[in-house]
């Protein structure tokens, strides 16, 4: 793989789709109800957990294993919203970023034989593989496996049909209430509008949109630990929707898409400049092992850089942004 | 037209309704629309509001006034829901609105705007007067992305938007984010988005702050014509001509009382207003006049302190 192959590849993969799916959760949260969400991973724990559980543990079928992930996000949503949406945004980002920490050590160090602890879960993934009708013969195609084919086959599409909810949603008078909210919550009140019933329907969507992500990537990895669940897995989430620029319908896909690239594109870049016999950038400065870390440091620099000089992402909107940077 | 006939009919009786009642604080009205009994409510060691009867007659035009820090705002959001009251009751048209959420209130047709304006500035005019109308159907999550269920509403919801910004000169701005709006061009915005919800009752927070002279009289106009269409108006406001001019009943607050009630005349000479603008002890010496002062100061402040937390 070199640095066009290694880019595209890392940009669809399975776990490229969970992103881009919390990304889009997010972006109903942020974006369009103005809701500082920082437990996203939360959501999509309960719902690659919720699914993972129900399969491995009790046998059940796969739609029923998806239903019951996606009604512990429903739940985890009342959970976080019911006493704190009535109070002003900075204590939901409090209890959402305490919640997705409590999950995730509830997840590693509880109910051992449900959650297997660190090991993770897994041996969910048979119900799902049984389906795929991809030859065996495309199991190098493009070198992804047929497995992550299969899981990509059925989760872009997902994508496609979740972004097209959401542009159908915020166009309605129930997403101009949304975004009303968003700008000022009492001036919606004072016309008659139930703000903590809005509130809590959108953090319900971004949630269930959440654990769909979370579906998307136990899929692809063919385990859930907890530990995929951290809170860099919400900060980069929001990262890539920044990226793209917040309450815009395809943003999200775009930032995660760019972002994935840009790292990986960074990783092998770096590493071809600081390996071989005669590094371009010396080993005093830099060695290949470090570039992983390296790399984040500048999609943290090309952040930075984009609040700067264009805070409303990409692709957004200045007229039309929650994060307003001037 | 008749019907417009009756509706001016009835305002003229509701006015004449008032005519010949004592001026004195708590009055019973013959046909009120909004009764308030013994609320009260204080922020720490201080009482910002507490009136012990205050009644307010249907389809007239009255007005709140009194010196800064003296409680309108808060017995404004205490009418509303926007705060809740220690104590007392208050009723909407005999309908008790004892921990009424504020929205509940808005929809029981009691509609207020705001003293410092909200007008939602990164929506459109036409998009901030149709997210007034009330009931509609695109608003429920799952008729939402169906367009097809609430297209036909959002075209009537649009036609009455349009129609209320035609009447507030706003309709040649209808595409215009809120946001570029003039200070005044803003609370004519406010006004006919609260009329979308149809309300019986406008509460207007100092409809006049900030708003250029020329403007000043078609929003006086504006008012005048709430009346007449049948509705009944509440307004706090600073602006003594504007009391005048449109009022028919004037109640006076200080220090969290309603010190006197009374058409507009009788209000401007009443000795307890006058001293309550002036300061009650402005015979006596300098220091005693400085803590009065300082006492309505400070509950102001609490006031705005109060408003900004929530």
């Amino acid at each position: 793989m070199d640095l066009i192959t290694s880019p595209l590849y890392d940009a669809f993969t399975p776990t490229a789709i969970s992103f881009v799916l919390a990304a889009i959760g997010l972006n109903i949260h942020f974006g369009y109800a103005g809701l500082l969400n920082f437990g996203q991973a939360a959501f999509a724990a309960v719902g690659a957990y919720g699914m993972g559980v129900a399969i491995a543990s009790f046998n059940l079928p796969l739609v029923v294993a998806i239903l019951v992930g996606l009604v512990a996000a429903v739940l985890l949503a009342l959970v976080m919203g019911v006493p704190t949406l009535r109070l002003r945004a900075d204590y939901l980002a409090i209890v959402t970023i305490a919640v997705a920490e409590i999950l995730r050590l509830v997840f590693s160090t509880t109910f051992k034989e449900y959650f297997r602890a660190r090991d993770g879960v897994s041996g969910f993934t048979g119900s799902f593989r049984s389906l795929n009708p991809l030859p065996d013969s495309m199991d190098t195609f493009l070198n992804f496996s047929r497995n992550d084919l299969w899981v990509m086959l059925v989760g872009w599409p997902l994508v496609g049909l979740i972004l097209l909810f959401v542009w159908a949603i915020m166009r309605s008078p129930w997403g101009r209430v949304v975004k009303s909210i968003r700008e000022d919550e009492d001036a919606v009140r004072s016309l008659g509008k139930n703000v903590y019933s809005y509130k809590m329907q959108a953090l319900i969507l971004g949630g269930v949109i959440g654990a769909v992500g979370g579906f998307v990537g136990a899929q692809g990895l063919a385990s859930v630990q907890p530990d995929s669940y951290n809170l860099d897995f919400t900060f980069i989430a929001f990262t890539m929707l920044i990226l793209g620029g917040a309450a815009r319908v395809m943003s999200p896909v775009a930032g995660a898409v760019i972002f994935w690239a840009l790292l990986s594109f960074l990783g092998e870049l770096l590493t071809k400049l600081s390996s071989g016999d005669n590094p371009i950038i010396p080993p005093e400065f830099m060695t290949p092992d470090q570039v992983g870390n390296i790399r984040f440091a500048f999609v943290g620099l090309a952040l930075m850089l984009l609040m700067i000089f264009r805070p409303q992402g990409l692709f957004g909107d200045k007229k039309e942004i929650a994060l307003d940077a001037r | 037209m008749p019907a417009d006939m009756d509706k001016t009919d009835a305002s003229v009786g509701a006015r004449a309704g008032l005519r010949g009642l004592a001026t004195e604080p708590g009055v019973k009205k013959p046909d009120p629309i909004l009764v308030a009994t013994n609320v009260s409510r204080s922020f720490g060691g201080l009482k910002a509001v507490d009136v012990d009867h205050l009644e307010v007659q249907r389809g007239v035009i009255t007005a709140l006034i009194g010196p800064n820090g003296a409680g309108k705002t808060t017995f404004f959001n205490l009418l509303t829901g926007f705060d809740d009251a220690d104590s007392g009751d208050r009723a909407f048209n005999g309908k008790s609105l004892n921990r009424v959420s504020a929205s509940k209130v808005a929809r029981m047709g009691m509609v207020r705007t705001f003293q410092l304006t909200k007008v939602l500035s990164k929506l459109t005019v036409l998009e901030n007067m149709r997210l007034g109308a009330t009931g509609q159907k695109g608003e429920k999550f799952w008729a939402g992305p169906f367009a097809f269920l609430w297209r036909k509403e959002e075209e009537a919801n649009s036609d009455r938007a349009r129609d209320l910004l035609r009447r507030f000169k706003l309709d040649a701005k209808e595409s215009d984010f809120a946001g570029s709006l003039s200070g005044g061009q803003r609370k004519l915005l406010e006004m006919a988005r609260a009329l979308m919800v149809r309300p019986e009752l406008v509460m207007l927070d100092e409809p006049m702050a900030g708003v250029n002279p020329a403007l000043k009289q078609s929003l006086l106009g504006h008012v005048k014509s709430l009346r007449e269409e049948g509705m009944t108006v509440l307004f706090v406001e600073h602006d003594m001509d504007m009391v005048r001019d449109i009022s028919d009943w004037v109640v006076v607050m200080a220090q969290g009382r309603i010190i006197a009630e009374g058409p507009p005349d009788s209000i401007m000479s009443d000795q307890r207003v006058i001293d309550a603008y002036l300061g009650a002890h402005h015979d006596t010496d300098i220091s005693e006049l400085d803590k009065a002062a300082l006492e309505v100061e400070a509950m102001a402040e609490i006031d705005t302190l109060k408003k900004e937390g929530r």
